[in-house]
């Protein structure tokens, strides 16, 4: 069985169907995307993960079903979400953030050495440690939000848009970053992005999301060398 | 001038009343963003659980303690039972059960132990303090207590793991589930925390207004006061509002108005703070980047 295996999931906001019956999975340590236009579903299908949405199907994590479990609780069996719009707490500082991500953690050692690890991945938050969270700048402040999930020691990442709304340089640097998490920390990860260029370049599987429904799937090499995906998504 | 020292520090002492509810109301409003309309009346029934330990023979030291920890749990449970299922409901709906907690606590209370006047007995022994009756030895403990428990409460919230994920459910709760954190526990500890904090204010108050279900009516709108002038989002500046709202209604009440419009002067700075300063004197004005 895959380590994340998702099947028949549907998903609803009130009375409007957003997930018709997807099906899709994804390997331990493997960097899986999932692209689609607005609206496709993509943000819905990590909420769903989440449990942040009602959700009809099947939803197993590593043996664990998580279909009707409260967020907190599949949060705690090794499930970081980056979510859109970076989730800061505003009012407090970027350690004290960070602090929030090593909530399930237990023991000050284990604490100081994730913060240890994510100061070492992201040098810059370590200077702004002090810094009320919500003056970050929006590159520093998705920084923050990898950060603040990687506290958590999770097991699979779920990353939401990170490149959406920063400078080309800064999101250079974060998919350096993330590859280079995903390597060390051997923390698998589920991306959704409407960069598809980016998002095939890091991961190894990609699925296509249409209207709540899996239209493609595959390698990130068959799905780039693809003529219509190419055409509609890809851009040349 | 002796006469002014008397008036400042009797405003002092009735300042400390006032700060300790403001404490409470503080504590709610962190959690919830409401005002807590029921929590002069919360404190009120506490305080005749207490008085009603000592009625069967139980020390003040023990009840104390006692009595803490009963308020806290009643506190949570009214969370679980009672706000948990309208959590998403509109404001007015919490505006409305507020108001029928009110009346509940108040009827019951009354129900219970009659709407007649009890005294109810200081922990503190009635002497002067360093030779002059300026300021009673109870005004005195009540101030210290106070202080205290302001003290507690920052240390909770700056350094304990669940004082910062209690501020973090109440600031956002979405990004709190994310990171693993229960926010409905949060609330329901956020009312047991301010159910507490009511019951010692109660307990404190009651030696100096005597105990009857109507105790609070008064000192709740001066403990609003006190919480917005000084700031809702900050325990401190709710304590320091507090104390200055006791001492500015004293010494208005002394020189300049009388004591027929006191009561009209702490809604009259609840309205002068709201239009002026509305996040109070110490309250955080938050930046947000755009």
């Amino acid at each position: 069985m895959a380590f994340l295996e998702v099947k028949g999931l549907e998903a609803f906001y009130g009375h409007t169907q957003a997930l018709h019956g997807l099906d899709f999975e994804l390997e331990e340590g493997g960097i899986t995307t999932i692209l689609g236009a607005n609206g496709a579903g993509k943000t819905t299908t990590l909420r769903s993960i989440c449990g942040m949405v009602r959700n009809n199907g099947s939803i197993t994590f590593d043996g664990n079903s998580l279909i009707g479990k409260a967020t907190e609780n599949i949060v705690r069996l090794g499930i970081a979400h980056v979510p859109e719009g970076r989730g800061t707490f505003v009012r407090i500082t970027t350690e004290e953030n960070l602090r929030l991500g090593a909530y399930t953690i237990k023991g000050a050692k284990n604490i100081a050495d994730a913060m240890d690890r994510v100061y070492n991945y992201f040098p810059r938050l370590k200077e702004r440690r002090n810094q009320q969270a919500g003056t970050l700048s929006g590159g520093e402040q998705q920084m923050l939000a990898v950060g603040r999930a990687l506290m958590l020691r999770p097991r699979l990442m779920l990353l939401d848009e990170p490149s959406f709304g920063l400078a080309p340089l800064i999101v250079k640097e974060l998919f350096e970053i993330l590859r280079s998490i995903n390597n060390d920390e051997k923390v698998s990860m589920l991306l959704v992005e409407q960069n598809a260029t980016l998002a095939l370049n890091l991961a190894d599987h990609a699925y296509l999301l249409e209207t709540g429904r899996v239209v493609m799937s595959g390698t990130s090499e068959d799905i780039s060398s693809d003529e219509a995906v190419r055409q509609s998504y890809l851009g040349y | 001038m002796e006469y002014f020292l008397q008036q400042t520090l009797s405003g002092l002492a009735n300042g400390a009343i006032y700060a300790c509810v403001a404490l409470a109301v503080v504590m709610i409003y962190q959690a919830i963003d409401h005002f807590n309309f029921a929590q002069g009346e919360m404190a009120m029934f506490s305080t005749f659980i207490a008085w009603q330990m000592m009625q069967w023979g139980m020390p003040f030291w023990l009840v104390f303690p006692v009595c803490v920890v009963i308020s806290f749990a009643g506190g949570v449970v009214i969370e679980r039972v009672i706000f948990g299922p309208i959590h998403n409901a509109p404001v007015l709906s919490h505006v409305i059960v507020f108001i029928a907690l009110f009346s509940i606590f108040n009827s019951l209370a009354g129900f219970i132990w009659e709407f007649t006047i009890k005294p109810f007995p200081s922990p503190f022994p009635e002497k002067d303090v360093l030779g002059t009756n300026l300021i009673a030895m109870h005004e005195l403990g009540m101030i210290g207590i106070t202080l205290v428990m302001l003290v507690m409460i920052y240390l909770f919230f700056r350094f304990t793991p669940i004082g910062l994920a209690m501020r973090a459910a109440a600031a956002n709760p979405v990004s709190a589930r994310l990171v693993g954190i229960s926010v409905k526990w949060m609330l329901s500890l956020g009312w047991g925390l301010a159910a507490a904090i009511g019951a010692v204010a109660g307990m404190l108050i009651a030696p100096m207004v005597y105990l009857e279900p109507n105790m609070m009516l008064g000192i709740l709108l001066y403990g609003f006061a006190g919480a917005v002038v000084g700031g809702l989002t900050s325990p401190g500046g709710a304590v320091a509002g507090g104390f200055l709202v006791g001492v500015a209604e004293n010494l208005a009440g002394a020189y300049v108005i009388g004591s027929e419009l006191k009561l009209t002067f702490a809604l009259v700075l609840i309205v002068g703070v709201l239009l002026l300063r509305p996040a109070g004197l110490f309250g955080r004005v938050v930046v947000n980047r755009v």
